[in-house]
């Protein structure tokens, strides 16, 4: 029973079943179904916008308060389907962002990187962009200026970064960060489905009987889905975890298999083979629905328990056992995030999951499927409209000719206008260090934080002749540009996003953006204004954009043309494909067992598994994997101001087990072959003995991707995050955590001072008990 | 116990703090939170649970029986609310006298700051913060009903046992059904101070 009068309204434009809700929640109901008069907040003159949370791939519903003076002040939960009213300290916190001391209100600008930034006019800052851009571009071709985007922005955003690349820059070298998150599991969907999203909705975990979890700490990166992990658990399905780390999740789990980083797909090509050699593979289903299988299954052949053991470090008996749990299962699902697509072979991880689920039958029902659970709010539907370097909107490529054909008719452009495919965010920072790329533009990222390998980074950052960055918070690759335009933050301006479940949403405007703040779309318009492309950027606002948006979609698989923001706010959210305004949306996908492909199949692919890029050595025994806590979000430029999250987290930390004779808190240098840094220790047994951990969200000299190494998958282009080798040494004293960047004129915020001096949190860091204080 | 309230469900805690951020957020105590979290295992395990005020029934909330200044008042409706601020002297008996380990004092400002069941959520129909953030239900709003609708075959305990002493509270656990035992104990009896077994 909710107290939304509309509730049931919404049902019908899903096909779910409507009983469908997390435990604990059936009973809730939220501020904003109370009558005004009946609830103090609203006696105070204060309103509730509802919109969702700007952070991770979950997409949670969220009202933010807003006073009297139309400015947002907190945060109320909501009863949105996804979520039912949970939110995690992030989504709790995030509010603060929007009127925060920090917030950049004015552009900044310098000619060279020996001079300090001044705060400049729009006009001032525009202009010098401009012509810089023309410069570059006169004297080195339009490849010489890059562009870079992100997947937190509104999908409309995303949707003119690809045009503004295009179209107003005319060059070939666009990208975005998303390439840094969910882009393996997007090529292993493509190649096996035809389609690139999540196979079913979060509320299909529910329904299964065999929940398997592989690469995904989902209590700290997702703690909202941990509802439907537990709901599933309540009806007595059995959980499989796959991480080399005890996790909140994995302590739970029935079978927590906690492998060697970097060995994943050594793991699911043996858990295949005994579910071949036990029998219990589906082979109507195979015959019926699938391509590739004779080969797949030979490939399987060769990873028998005993030599995949032997590789992943894991007992023989665990593979037995998973391959029996989830084959056995009548309805089995198996989700995945970055612990297994931040590889050199991510995509082949994930299709050594999906051909798993293909084998045993556990596609395109309820409680039967996959999915991908993205790290960025939008990093589903961030790629989906030709933000990334070799797509169109639509899902388009932009190698074929038919669909550069139908882009540039929407377009209004030639196609022999239309640039080629660019690189991939880390070739092009390469390119960046080799001076083939000279001018760049970032919009909504932090590569300084959160690319891999920082020397290299740094050197590609620092040879171009321009950068220039939008941003609402001074970032650590802020601070190196010539040029930030101080834009809007996601509560000052409509917009839609695509959640790990392909669900659009609509995020709503709750306040005006401070006086000088602009929003990414105007300042693009801007630019390209200023480009002379203004008759293709027109666009007065978010609607207009997702308008052509939805028309450039159209007729493609990832299409978005029945979807309005009418029907949006009336739904609550509509997964795509959506190809008309009567269509009620596509929550799962398969359900009448074809796959996107032109011959309706699965198309199983071999999957070999090979080493880490990083070797192992006698210097270099250890795997060094990376990743986040509960508190911060990506590379933190958004987190690490907010009070209450670095006073959960102030600073990051060196996990390993007792074995190697280290206490806790005490400095440990971690030395890669790309550099070494010093952490306080944290000792703990929930870690595999041969593995280090350290999150990432930090910059030098606090920063794990000063270690990480830059090696790419080479389908997906991701960067190997989540293994390398490294070894430990005692050091003598812990680096300090630098403090968040400001504009000129600012003082760091006080309360985000908390703690980072100390060499520990003041409470132990969220998910690993410490074995001891010091 | 009470009809509605509060149940804390170890078993489900991901130690994320969600809980401790959302009371941060309630209007009667805004930016001080009134939870912690444990970690119950450490070095060991990630295992955690939240620490709310157990709001006890019998005897009758022992902070607020020691409380001096009578500044910590129990409502018919069995919600032990946090000490009036007009009326708290700071001198740190509940915090004393609490088998829970609940009540904290805010030394600067000589007041004691502890939970009250999101009283001003709860009078209007809505749960309290934490509970309706949690993202896992660790912390569950509801009657026992209502729990075990939701969790079939959960066991609850709400009267727990501290040495001799047996205290019932309106907050209850969720307890191991294969183990559960009646009264929980609640910790171990205080054998010895100083030095000197007090047991004689």
């Amino acid at each position: 029973m909710t107290a939304d009068p509309r509730a049931a309204d919404r049902r019908t434009h899903l096909s779910l079943d409507p009983s469908l809700a997390p435990p604990g929640t059936r009973g809730f109901r939220d501020a904003g179904g109370i009558p005004a008069d009946q609830w103090h907040a609203d006696q105070n003159g204060e309103t509730l916008v509802p919109t969702h949370c700007c952070f991770c791939g979950v997409q949670c519903g969220m009202y933010l308060r807003v006073d009297r003076g139309g400015k947002v002040f907190g945060v109320e939960p909501r009863n949105h389907d996804i979520n039912r009213m949970r939110l995690c300290p992030k989504g709790i916190n995030a509010y603060q962002q929007v009127n925060h001391p920090d917030r950049l209100t004015a552009p900044l600008m310098r000619r060279s990187r020996d001079e300090e930034f001044r705060e400049v006019s729009w006009d001032e800052a525009l202009d010098f962009t401009v012509s810089e851009i023309k410069r570059i571009q006169q004297a080195h071709g339009n490849d010489a200026f890059g562009l870079l985007g992100g997947a937190s922005l509104f999908s409309e955003k995303t949707y003119l970064v690809g045009k503004f690349a295009r179209v107003a820059l005319k060059s070939r070298h666009v990208d975005y960060n998303g390439r840094l998150c969910m882009v393996s599991a997007a090529g292993a969907n493509k190649l096996a489905f035809g389609i690139d999203r999540a196979g079913n909705p979060f509320s299909d975990i529910l329904l299964t009987d065999c929940l398997l979890i592989a690469g995904s700490n989902v209590g700290e990166c997702f703690p909202v889905m941990t509802q439907y992990v537990w709901g599933a658990r309540d009806r007595g399905a059995s959980l499989i975890v796959i991480d080399p780390r005890e996790t909140a999740i994995a302590r739970t789990a029935d079978i927590h298999v906690a492998l060697k980083p970097g060995t994943d797909s050594a793991f699911f090509n043996s858990v295949l083979h005994v579910v071949i050699e036990e029998g219990l593979t589906d082979e109507s289903y195979l015959a019926a629905h699938a391509t590739g299988w004779a080969e797949v299954r030979a490939k399987a052949a060769e990873y028998p328990p005993s030599r995949a053991a032997g590789i992943c470090g894991v007992p023989a008996e665990q593979i037995v056992q998973v391959a029996r749990a989830f084959a056995r299962a009548p309805r089995a699902m198996a989700w995945h995030a970055r612990g297994i697509e931040h590889h050199s072979q991510g995509v082949e991880n994930c299709l050594s999951v999906i051909n798993l689920c293909t084998a045993t039958g556990h596609i395109g029902r309820p409680g039967a499927g996959y999915g991908t659970i993205t790290g960025q709010g939008n990093g589903q539907g961030g790629r989906e409209h030709g933000q990334k370097s070799d797509l169109l909107p639509g899902g388009r490529s932009i190698m074929n000719e038919e669909h550069r054909r139908q882009i540039c008719e929407i377009w209004g452009i030639e196609e022999s206008e239309l640039p080629p495919a660019g690189t991939s965010m880390m070739e092009m920072v390469w390119q960046m260090q080799r001076r083939e790329i000279r001018g760049l533009i970032g919009i909504c990222n932090n590569p300084f934080v959160s690319l891999p390998n920082y020397k290299v980074v740094k050197e590609g950052y620092d040879a171009t002749e321009f950068h220039a960055q939008f941003d609402f918070f001074l970032s650590e690759t802020a601070a190196n540009a010539h040029v930030v335009f101080p834009v809007t933050t996601w509560a000052e301006d409509d917009g839609v996003m695509a959640n790990a479940e392909a669900r659009v949403v609509k995020h709503n405007k709750a306040q005006d953006p401070p006086p000088g703040v602009r929003t990414d779309t105007w300042v693009m318009c801007e630019l390209a204004r200023r480009l002379g492309a203004g008759d293709k950027f027109a666009f007065a606002d978010s609607r207009a954009v997702f308008d052509e948006l939805r028309v450039a979609s159209a007729g493609t698989v990832n299409d978005y043309y029945g979807i309005t923001y009418e029907r949006l706010e009336e739904t609550g959210g509509i997964a795509w494909p959506c190809p008309s305004t009567d269509h009620p949306g596509t929550p799962r996908l398969f359900e009448d067992g074809k796959t996107y492909h032109p011959d309706g199949k699965i198309h199983m692919q071999v999957v070999e598994w090979h080493p880490p890029m990083d070797p192992y050595d006698d210097e270099h025994p250890m795997s060094l994997t990376t990743g986040r806590t509960v508190a911060h979000f990506l590379s933190g430029n958004q987190t690490r101001r907010l009070g209450a999250l670095v006073e959960q987290t102030p600073r990051p930390w060196a996990e390993l087990h007792p074995s190697h004779g280290f206490r806790n808190g005490e400095p440990v240098r971690v030395v890669t072959r790309r550099g070494s840094e010093v952490f306080p220790a944290l000792v703990t047994e929930a870690i595999r003995p041969d593995t280090v951990f350290i999150p990432y969200h930090w910059p030098v000299p606090t920063s794990a991707n000063a270690l990480t190494i830059d090696a790419l998958d080479p389908r997906s282009k991701i960067p190997e995050y989540k293994v390398c080798a490294c070894r430990i040494e005692h050091a003598e004293k812990i680096d300090e955590v630098p403090a968040p960047p400001v504009a000129p004129g600012h003082v760091a915020y006080p309360e985000t001072q908390v703690s980072r001096t100390d060499p520990l949190p003041p409470t132990a860091p969220q998910g690993r008990g410490t074995s001891e204080r010091s | 116990m009470m009809g509605r309230t509060i149940f804390i469900d170890p078993g489900r805690c991901i130690g994320c703090q969600a809980c401790v951020s959302a009371c941060r957020e309630c209007d009667s105590h805004r930016g001080k939170s009134m939870i912690h979290l444990d970690y119950t295992d450490e070095g060991r395990s990630v295992a955690s649970l939240p620490t709310v005020c157990m709001h006890c029934e019998d005897p009758v909330a022992p902070c607020a029986e020691v409380c001096p200044a009578d500044a910590i008042l129990v409502t018919a409706d069995g919600v032990v609310q946090q000490a009036d601020t007009t009326r708290c002297i700071g001198c740190a008996n509940c915090v004393n006298a609490c088998p829970f380990g609940v009540p904290k004092i805010d030394l600067q400002a000589k007041l004691q700051m502890k939970c009250n069941l999101c009283y001003d959520r709860t009078a209007y129909g809505l749960a309290p913060m934490c509970a309706t953030v949690c993202p896992t239900g660790a912390l569950f709003y509801g009657t026992v009903e209502e729990l075990q609708a939701e969790r079939p075959g959960v066991q609850v305990a709400d009267t727990f046992v501290f040495g001799e002493t047996e205290v019932r509270t309106g907050v209850a656990m969720v307890v191991p059904a294969d183990k559960v035992q009646w009264p929980v104990p609640g910790g171990l009896p205080v054998v010895e101070i100083n030095g000197k077994d007090v047991r004689r």
